[in-house]
């Protein structure tokens, strides 16, 4: 009995220890990205045409599922609002209460986590089939530098991107906002919009901001890193795009959680 | 041009190569042979430092590669043009963006020259007119010409071919070697070029080797190859299903 509990606790301790060590070699290979980025931008030099292309592919594209979830979001915060305004009779927050939850909260993570689904996959299946078929090492052979130009244009591209996404996720939430407050709660579209200038800040927007650029840098060094270590063809490549997508959404939960306790 | 010291290279606990010695000499046609999954792929790789030997010294151009740093590495391969096994074509780019990369890597070229020096390319591997199409709306063969373009291009001082002719037919495969004939003897490069395909490249090839267990067991004529004492060499050349392949 004691030997069959002292072997399960060394099994656990060997999971623990392997698993501690499987996260180290990861964050240490996406703090690696992320030097060579800043080396390849100190000064900025990296191919501009790569950059256009994935700033298209990356944000253009992403336009109307960021338009239709925002909308609803603003919607669904107005729901949840509304039970208080109705029962406090409290209409003139109403602006105020969706407008501080999108643009501090809502808006930056779900379009964040959208983003990674959308764009961070994408981008890890497509550096690694790079990788498996050889593509970078064609880079390599023909004396480019894969870092320069392939990853550096596609961190600054998902950076970009995703913060003008939030900024136009914010804005159409918000009129999504308007629109419910006034046909679900029958509020006057006056008193959701003077609810908004008045007791909205310009830290509450920026707030969200400053998260997408910080959750836009965890997506991109983080599908990156996944993509350029594929190994194993293409099982490898389908590993690679789970552990990424995985990888990043708990990265955005906790930046989100030290970034709102820090920034509250 | 290019000489393996004693070079080791292995994956995990499997050794690959082991103690490989060989010198090809500058202009020279330089052909390899070898049973699949013996190296050969490993060893061009080795050429142009896209791998790092285990042990030995490697020297390209008077290079010596494992004292270089990636960045370092750099400037020698703009001196190289190497064709993949699996073509490695960029998978996003046009043929004619691909085949231009090369040239406008290197610089100093208005586009009007780099877009008809890819057009003459084509033409010459049989693609006229394909400058628009992406890879995937090519075949296999067609994929290895646009390769072979790309490789050539800038007429690099060493051109590394990794099968060059897999998956073509017997007439664009003469076609071929009659082309990278034709090409070295107006550049006077050093090419390398490894094939299955042997008696192609014995017609190809002034010397030739094989790689045989992580050694090379011949590396010599190519007229002689089938002259060598060693069984595992003759097999190779003859096709015998007996022996010690």
């Amino acid at each position: 009995m004691i030997r069959r509990v002292g072997r399960a606790s060394v099994n656990l301790s060997a999971a623990v220890g392997a698993g501690a060590i499987g996260v180290a070699r990861e964050a240490g290979g996406i703090t690696l990205v992320l030097l060579r980025v800043l080396r390849a931008l100190l000064p900025p030099r990296f191919d501009a045409r790569e950059l256009l292309r994935n700033l298209y592919k990356m944000g253009v594209e992403s336009v109307p599922i960021v338009v239709l979830t925002a909308f609803f979001t603003g919607g669904i915060m107005v729901i949840q609002a509304g039970i208080f305004v109705e029962r406090f009779n409290a209409r003139g927050i109403i602006g105020w209460a969706a407008g501080y939850a999108t643009l501090r909260e809502v808006a930056p993570l779900l379009i964040g986590l959208m983003f990674n689904g959308r764009v961070g996959a994408n981008n890890t299946a497509e550096l690694g089939t790079m990788v498996v078929t050889e593509q970078l090492d064609a880079l390599r052979a023909l004396a480019i530098d894969p870092v320069r130009y392939l990853v550096v244009p596609r961190v600054v591209a998902m950076v970009i991107s995703i913060v003008c996404l939030v900024i136009m996720g914010d804005l159409v939430a918000l009129l999504g906002a308007g629109l419910f407050s006034h046909l679900l709660l029958d509020v006057e579209y006056a008193t959701v919009f003077y609810g908004m200038k008045d007791q909205l800040h310009l830290e509450d927007f920026t707030h969200g901001l400053i998260k997408a650029v910080v959750f836009g840098l965890a997506i991109a060094l983080t599908s990156c890193h996944f993509g350029t270590s594929v190994k194993g063809g293409a099982i490898g490549v389908g590993r690679a795009v789970n552990n990424a997508v995985v990888a990043a959404a708990i990265s955005i939960m906790l930046l989100n959680f030290f970034m709102t306790y820090l920034m509250r | 041009m290019i000489r393996f010291s004693q070079v080791a290279k292995g994956f995990g606990h499997t050794p690959l190569l082991e103690q490989v010695d060989l010198h090809v000499p500058k202009g020279a046609r330089w052909g390899l042979i070898g049973p699949g999954a013996s190296g050969k792929t490993v060893l061009l790789k080795l050429m142009c430092g896209l791998l790092r030997p285990d042990r030995g010294e490697i020297t390209v151009a008077g290079v010596a590669l494992s004292k270089q740093r990636e960045d370092e590495l750099m400037a020698l391969r703009m001196r190289i043009g190497m064709l993949f096994q699996n073509y490695a074509l960029f998978d996003f780019m046009t043929v004619g963006d691909n085949v231009a990369v090369p040239l406008v890597r290197r610089g100093g070229r208005p586009d009007a020259e780099i877009k008809d020096r890819v057009a003459r390319r084509l033409r010459a591997v049989g693609l006229a007119g394909s400058e628009h199409k992406f890879p995937s709306e090519l075949s296999g063969g067609m994929k290895k010409r646009v390769g072979i373009a790309r490789a050539s291009i800038a007429q690099p001082d060493i051109v590394i071919y990794d099968e060059p002719t897999a998956g073509l037919d017997p007439v664009t495969t003469s076609k071929i070697y009659d082309l990278l004939k034709a090409e070295q003897d107006e550049t006077g490069c050093t090419v390398v070029a490894v094939s299955s395909d042997v008696d192609a490249l014995r017609g190809y090839a002034g010397r030739l080797a094989m790689l045989y267990k992580g050694r090379l067991r011949y590396d010599g004529e190519a007229a002689e190859i089938a002259l060598s004492n060693d069984p595992a060499v003759r097999q190779f050349i003859t096709g015998a299903s007996e022996g010690p392949l």
